[in-house]
């Protein structure tokens, strides 16, 4: 290499160039950016604050600039550090009254609008009538559904359901059994083959390990032949779960049943929406279930509301789909089709999901009724570029959706 | 598209340009004679990674020069460029070493008669059988060369965790054959562009750096170093509309491999300034879009709008 090491004691940990400095200072200031860096949410360790002061010994420390790429490079770890990093170091460094702010949304992404601070707000107590409703599982009467307007079709249609309708879920062991389903239906979907590799008798790669091991007892003469294939890759599951007014006596009991998928699930993730998208994969990881769980309620019943689906669509296809999908996806959508939207643009964004995802599964609650045809104009522009679109009304329905999924 | 170092004020920039600051201009210079014109931020995160040993995570969009990085830096020091292009179902066999069983089955039915098991298992399990991969290939330089670990976002976590092990101690170990150590550290360069989420581990092991399109004075400096038959009045139409473009709402935007495919096929249409010919710009898209839907989106008079500007 041409760019020769210096020895490691000519420029000592603290910086010779920078007269007037005191070393033991400068390191308290440094350790101090560091657990600023920290406090705002950046994934450090004490060696980083080592390694930082050493790099200051290396570029001069009178130059900014050069200190702050410097650093910049060291500590921020990805995009969202990257962007937030130099605000973060004038805060610090020239005291610029922002130094213990806690960003809003950590994944903001520049070229999208932010996103709504999903459930930090949420913990704090909210008004006593909204907290009482989220935790009130029947909140919405029949009466009150028509009030309100956004329950119309489940209004009109009341008398078909049947006693299983989810709606009309709210003993404590129905919700229960819902999450058992969830965890079983994860477990049929999770590691269709464990094993590294899978002896598959008429693959095309040859196992010359395992050939000359079976073989050991002919002199290594590779008689019996073994052959292997790559093993399947575990499906990965992205939900989209619509939680806005229509969806009211449903989208309850889907957030049991998408906790139970997530929650069980690596290789998984899942967002709300209604008018807006959020992500809430991490929330429902949430170790204490009893506050993720609150959380999310709190989440779903403060939106309610119109849909969007299409928007919402492209919120996901423009912020998450190129991490969250890909070839293995299979993209589930829980959603009765109502939007306020234009069809053309739910199309579009269907079209663009289908082009990244293995499989679109849609789970219409709707469509568990009798005579229900899929007519609201997005669900019809959605339908072309769905590969599984089933009912998700009872807990039978959702049952059979598992075979359906476990091929997949 | 302008970086944000670039444009921040920091005051003390004007100054006689200290020692370090002129380590780093001077790799600039370096990877500029390469044809390779990196931002400042990019350029203290190469030259950190080299004074400290540590390697360099890029990440950016498709099309920003992130595996150039790699290729720039190898030529620019005269170090190998040795590559691992990642993907999914990449495992320690295609990446690290794998027995070469056909030469082994061989030298066993060649010799069978003439020694004993002991001498052929000596013999077959040495380095001569041995097919090294890029990883081991790495570590066994006598020169610490430029190893660039292409998109690992594509490789399965598994294989992460394996690559952090090798980044950590630089040595590999073949059962048969005992603990191979580096001789020499490699420079690591590993690139990014979010098919998944990192570890934090390996995030935390590596330096870091996020690309963004090259602002237009950059890119400008990029055409007249990788297309110097451009004219000046072409070249800076030329970033111009591309960065208006980058603008535009577009599935993929055209990154710098784009921009020189363009101005080399402009050339060939003898195109002189953007104004001239707007059939052959609208022909010569194809270079810039590639996807339908973006075609699409670059209607007749969104492109008129664009040229119109860039060429004023």
């Amino acid at each position: 290499m041409i760019w020769p090491a210096e020895p490691a004691g000519t420029h000592g940990a603290l910086h010779p160039t920078a007269p007037g400095i005191d070393p033991a200072a400068l390191t308290g200031r440094v350790a101090g950016f560091v657990a600023h860096l920290r406090l705002n949410d950046f994934g450090l360790g004490p060696g980083e604050s080592a390694v930082a002061l050493e790099l200051l010994g290396d570029i001069d420390g009178c130059d900014l600039r050069a200190v702050r790429l410097g650093l910049k490079s060291l500590l921020a770890g990805r995009k969202e550090e990257w962007e937030r990093f130099d605000d973060l170091f004038e805060a610090y460094w020239w005291g610029r009254g922002r130094v213990r702010r806690r960003p809003a949304a950590p994944l903001a992404d520049s070229r999208t609008r932010s996103p709504p601070a999903p459930w930090r707000n949420h913990l704090a107590p909210l008004p006593t009538g909204r907290a009482e409703r989220a935790f009130t599982p029947d909140a919405g009467g029949p009466d009150d559904d028509e009030a309100r307007g956004t329950g119309r079709v489940a209004a009109s249609r009341r008398p078909i359901l049947a006693r299983t309708d989810l709606r009309h879920f709210a003993d404590p062991s129905e919700l229960a059994e819902a999450e058992r389903l969830a965890a079983r239906l994860a477990r049929a979907m999770r590691y269709r083959i464990c094993r590294r590799y899978r002896n598959a008798p008429r693959a095309p790669r040859l196992d010359l390990r395992r050939t000359v091991r079976r073989n050991l007892g002919r002199g290594g003469e590779p008689v019996d032949l073994v052959r292997r294939r790559r093993r399947d890759r575990p499906v990965r599951v992205v939900v989209l779960l619509d939680v806005s007014g229509s969806m009211e006596h449903y989208s309850r009991f889907f957030l049991q049943f998408v906790k139970g998928l997530v929650g069980s699930w690596v290789e998984s993730d899942a967002y709300l929406f209604h008018t807006r998208l959020v992500r809430i994969t991490e929330t429902l990881r949430d170790h204490d279930p009893v506050r993720a769980m609150s959380r999310l309620a709190l989440l779903a019943e403060g939106f309610g509301g119109g849909t969007r689906i299409a928007e919402s669509l492209a919120a996901f296809n423009d912020r998450y789909a190129r991490m969250a999908v890909d070839s293995r996806s299979v993209v589930m959508i829980l959603s009765d089709g109502y939007d306020t939207g234009d069809a053309s643009a739910m199309s579009r964004e269907m079209r663009r999901l289908r082009r990244r995802a293995r499989r679109i599964v849609w789970l219409n609650p709707l469509l568990g009724w009798r005579r229900y045809e899929p007519v609201a104009r997005a669900m019809a522009a959605a339908l072309p570029f769905v590969d599984c679109f089933a009912p998700a009304h009872t807990l039978e329905a959702l049952a059979a959706v598992e075979g359906e999924l476990a091929r997949l | 598209m302008e970086d944000r170092g670039a444009a921040r004020p920091d005051g003390l920039t004007d100054g006689p340009a200290p020692s370090g600051t002129l380590k780093v201009e001077a790799l600039k210079a370096r990877l500029a004679s390469v044809g390779y014109i990196a931002g400042d931020a990019l350029a203290m995160a190469l030259h950190l990674a080299l004074r400290l040993g540590r390697p360099l995570l890029v990440e950016g969009e498709a099309g920003v020069g992130k595996t150039e990085v790699a290729k720039a830096l190898a030529a620019a020091s005269g170090a190998r460029l040795i590559r691992l292009q990642c993907y999914e179902g990449l495992d320690a066999a295609s990446a690290i070493y794998e027995w070469n069983y056909q030469r082994q089955l061989l030298a066993i039915k060649a010799r069978e008669h003439d020694e004993t098991a002991d001498e052929t298992e000596d013999r077959i399990f040495s380095e001569r059988y041995l097919l090294r991969r890029p990883l081991l290939e790495a570590i066994t330089q006598d020169e610490p060369p430029v190893l660039l670990i292409d998109e690992i976002d594509r490789a399965d976590e598994e294989f992460e965790a394996y690559l952090l092990e090798v980044l950590s101690d630089f040595q590999v170990s073949v059962p048969e054959l005992g603990t191979i150590r580096a001789k020499s550290i490699p420079h690591v360069i590993l690139t990014a562009n979010g098919t998944r989420d990192l570890s934090d581990a390996l995030r935390r092991r590596c330096l870091y750096s996020w690309v963004e399109f090259p602002d237009p004075e950059r890119e400008l400096a990029i055409l007249r170093a990788r297309v110097p038959g451009a004219g000046d009045r072409l070249a800076s139409q030329v970033v111009r509309f591309i960065d208006a473009l980058r603008r535009e709402d577009l599935e993929k935007k055209p990154g710098i491999a784009e921009t020189i495919d363009w101005v080399a096929a402009l050339l060939d249409l003898e195109v002189e300034t953007l104004a001239d010919d707007p059939g052959a710009i609208r022909t010569s898209l194809v270079c810039l879009l590639k996807t339908e839907p973006d075609r699409a989106a670059i209607t007749p008079e969104v492109l008129a709008r664009i040229t119109d500007r860039a060429a004023a």
